[in-house]
């Protein structure tokens, strides 16, 4: 059978990394086709390049048996390709039928045929089974009916091809059911859909073929009927393993210093009774570096947010060196020992307009203060310079803006911001993201000799053989559970993976 | 920006780049004011004498108390538009302490009999009442999560509506001399008193802002609020206290103010957000949050101050120099945006 699309040697470089190497897909008309791969392997650049969204550096895309171009979103759109993203495009304010239509309105030069536009809603989310009133408000909807929004938009474009990132994540099993029904009456009507998705289980019932990605390669496709899920976990992380990343020498580890019991929040922007965290506990050890693994969305970033206070819990309870403390703020937490260095550092951690030196001082005021109010710039120049020193930070001077430094630079610069205040406990959440590879080493440096002088170390990472390098020990999320916990010498890649995605019942 | 350097590992380029632009940020306000007046001495020999200039300082003392409270507030990256109101509040409430009480506001001649201490009584309550509104405000946009603009255009109406209220219609003048000399008078025969508190304010502000812990959180919330808040900063206080020194200068201003003019009527300070807003922001200090100086807004307000009155110096007309005030503040701040855009390239 002739594909319906066939990317050929797709490739995209972004500053620093080749996001796709000569990697290909091809979907045929009617069928759901899954695309996999570990967070980064490059699924989210070659769906951007198929809605539209990006352009490839190099490749040749043929949609329909022509060959094409898309420009942008739109573009794609009107050829019969529409993606729908984990976050939803929809404006809530708006009526379903609006949302449906949206730029595309029926009616009469500026006027809109509202009576035109409701009964041919009418008409698709009949035909997804669905009883949603045209004229309800899409804010009011549930997580699962705003997909179904999205789904019925794209049928309303007369799409052939539809891509979903990451349907079912944020969906109950009632819901996930009803969805592939949905998906499964999409097919029998000829229409082709790609699945993009970290559940594997799910996809080996719905899809018929799949494609995995790792590292911005193509390294498999093929039927799902002959292959298994150990199998595509295997073309998921087999990777030689990478000889860039740190090893070290481990020392026993001391008392419990963090505790957490019982960590739970329901409730996130989209949806008031999403499950974030649920029933989530750990113990850190002094010395010790704890790795936490997931997939995106697992919850990981979330649990670090809360034991630090960035974000509110519904229950549980936190103890630092054995006593319970109350953590409603990140001064509270800081009070207590803990830092955290945040996974989104321009965002989260750095002050771009200004110098190194505020910077790093920024947690560590009381350190330099004089007479109580000042602060004593002597002092704070020679903390700066004992970091320097001892994390390498590579600048001309401490006065510099700190956007001017590489991100490796900046990154050393948040810790230092944190080893500056002396903490108990230390969370880094995605301690190497978007740095090279030479600091990458020296951030794993720096984590264990953290831990050697008796930091607890708290890392998040995406990237396992990272997790698999720097921890003693390791726990795995999935959908805000903690899923399971594995020493580093009985953990690999593998084991972690299902560990991860398959949930408690591997671990 | 077309010179760039082969080196991969070259940190100095966009070092270099910033400088250049943190060097025309800086300096701009000051050569471009250099200009100005070498242009109107040119122009109008008049300008030059040192009567003139201290002239000039003068009539910009009161814009320049409000636009060092007013740097505080933009840059946490919010906005004070209630000034004006709570100058003309705060300053008949000061007027009425200096004459001995509500009762007696009015009564022409009064503030002969008052004690020659009443001025500090009506400083307190001048700044009192400033400290307070600025606290109502910086409350409701802290804790009731109202933008700053929208809580302060309440504020600009209501504190108009006070002032209104409080004044009954008249204006109260007529205090006691002391009083008056801290508005009208002149140390060493030649410096007007209000130059000398702007200058005196505007250089404690400057060592606030420049050398103590609580400086470092103004620019660290108003660069990023987020980063603040996870280096365990308390954003709410911090953003809280901009709008209480806000209303403190503003309780300045108007007691100021009322000395100069002797009086102190509901009308006044009407307008007065506008141009301390453009001194503010000519002066270099950015509406984005995080960057500015006390330096710069000084600057600025004795720009505006030369500007004006070299205009009228020159017959220029009042209402044309409303346009060009307008049109310099859009300018200022497309500058700025296009430093910022520069801040994030490097």
């Amino acid at each position: 059978m002739e594909p319906l699309l066939r990317m050929t040697l797709i490739g995209k470089r972004f500053p620093g990394v080749q996001a796709l190497d000569d990697v290909g897909l091809e979907v045929l008309p009617g069928e759901i086709h899954a695309l996999l791969g570990e967070n980064g392997a490059g699924k989210s650049t070659l769906i951007k390049i198929l809605s539209g969204a990006q352009q490839p550096d190099s490749g040749t895309i043929e949609f329909g048996g022509e060959s094409v171009t898309m420009v942008s979103p739109h573009d794609a759109q009107r050829r019969g390709i529409v993606t729908i993203y984990q976050e939803f495009t929809l404006a809530p304010n708006m009526t379903i039928a609006e949302n449906v239509f949206i730029g595309r309105e029926p009616g009469v030069g500026v006027f809109v045929d509202w009576r035109k536009m409701a009964s041919e809603t009418r008409t698709i989310t009949k035909r997804l089974g669905l009883e949603l009133q045209p004229m309800s408000i899409v804010r009011g909807l549930s997580v699962a009916e705003q997909q179904m929004v999205e789904i019925a938009r794209a049928l309303s474009m007369k799409s052939r091809l539809i891509v979903m990132d990451e349907p079912t994540s944020a969906l109950s099993a009632n819901e996930v059911e009803k969805l592939f029904r949905i998906v499964r009456e999409l097919k029998a009507h000829g229409l082709s859909i790609i699945f993009v998705t970290h559940r594997l289980e799910e996809m080996m019932q719905i899809c018929d073929r799949y494609t995995v990605l790792r590292d911005g390669r193509l390294v498999g496709s093929g039927a799902i009927a002959d292959t298994t899920i150990d199998g595509i976990i295997r073309l998921m992380v087999g990777r030689e393993v990478n000889a860039l990343f740190a090893h070290r020498e481990r020392t026993p580890a001391g008392d419990v210093v963090l505790g957490v019991e019982g960590l739970s929040r329901r409730g996130n922007a989209q949806d008031q009774n999403a499950t974030v965290l649920a029933d989530i506990g750990f113990e850190v050890r002094r010395g010790e570096i704890l790795g936490i693994a997931g997939l995106v969305g697992a919850g990981r970033t979330e649990m670090a947010r809360a034991v630090f206070g960035a974000d509110p819990f519904d229950s549980g309870r936190v103890t630092v060196e054995g006593r319970q403390v109350h953590i409603r703020s990140p001064q509270d937490a800081i009070r207590h020992g803990i830092g955290m260095v945040p996974e989104d550092r321009k965002q989260q951690a750095l002050f771009l307009a200004l110098a190194v030196r505020i910077n790093l001082s920024m947690a560590s005021h009381k350190r330099i203060m004089r007479w109580g109010v000042f602060i004593d710039e002597t002092a704070e120049r020679t903390m700066v310079e004992e970091y320097r020193n001892k994390l390498n930070i590579r600048m001309t001077s401490p006065e510099q803006l700190i956007a001017s430094l590489s991100g490796g630079n900046q990154q050393k610069v948040t810790l230092a911001r944190w080893l500056a205040l002396r903490p108990k406990v230390l969370i880094v959440d995605e301690p190497t993201r978007g740095i090279d590879v030479g600091a990458k080493v020296e951030v794993h440096h720096l984590l264990f000799e953290m831990a050697q002088s008796g930091i607890a170390v708290v890392a998040i990472s995406s990237e396992l053989p990272e997790v698999l390098a720097i921890s003693d020990r390791i726990i795995t999320m999935r959908e805000g559970r903690v899923t399971g916990e594995i020493k580093r010498e009985d953990a690999n890649e593998e084991t972690l993976m299902s560990m991860m995605t398959l949930g408690a019942k591997a671990a | 920006m077309e010179t760039i350097s082969k080196s991969p590992h070259s940190e100095a380029r966009p070092r270099a780049k910033a400088d250049i632009m943190g060097f025309l940020a800086r300096f701009a306000p000051l050569i471009f004011l250099i200009v100005l007046m070498g242009g109107f001495a040119l122009g109008e020999p008049r300008f030059l004498t040192p009567l003139n200039l201290f002239n000039i300082l003068r009539q910009v003392s009161i814009y320049g108390l409000l636009a060092v409270g007013m740097t505080f507030v933009i840059l946490t990256a919010g906005i004070d538009l209630s000034i004006g109101s709570l100058v003309a509040f705060a300053g008949l409430v000061a007027a009425a302490v200096s004459k001995g009480g509500l009762s007696n506001r009015f009564t022409v001649g009064a503030g002969a009999e008052a004690a020659s201490h009443a001025w500090f009584l009506a400083a307190l309550a001048a700044i009192g009442v400033g400290i307070a509104g600025g606290f109502l405000q910086g409350f409701a946009i802290t804790r009731l999560k109202v933008p700053p603009f929208v809580v302060t255009l309440g504020g600009m109406s209501a504190f108009r509506g006070a002032a209104l209220l409080f004044a009954a219609g008249g204006p109260i003048s007529g205090f006691e001399p002391n009083f008056v000399w801290l508005g009208q008078g002149r140390i060493f025969g030649q410096v007007p008193v209000p130059v000398i508190i702007f200058l005196v304010f505007a250089a404690v502000a400057h060592i606030v802002l420049r050398y103590t812990r609580y400086g470092r959180q103004v620019y660290a919330v108003g660069g990023n609020p987020e980063a603040a808040r996870l280096s365990g900063l308390n954003v709410r206080a911090v953003t809280t206290s901009v709008y209480v020194i806000m209303g403190f200068f503003a309780g300045l201003g108007a007691f100021v103010l009322d000395a100069r003019l002797d009086s102190a009527e509901a009308v006044a300070g009407t307008g007065y957000e506008l141009t301390v807003i453009a001194s503010v922001v000519i002066g270099g200090t950015s509406l984005f949050g995080g960057v500015g100086t006390i330096f710069g807004t000084v600057i600025g307000t004795i720009l505006i101050g030369v500007l004006l009155n070299g205009l009228v110096l020159m017959n220029v007309s009042a209402y044309i120099q409303q346009i060009i005030i307008g049109v310099i503040i859009v300018f200022a701040v497309a500058f700025d945006t296009f430093a910022k855009s520069r801040r994030r390239v490097g």
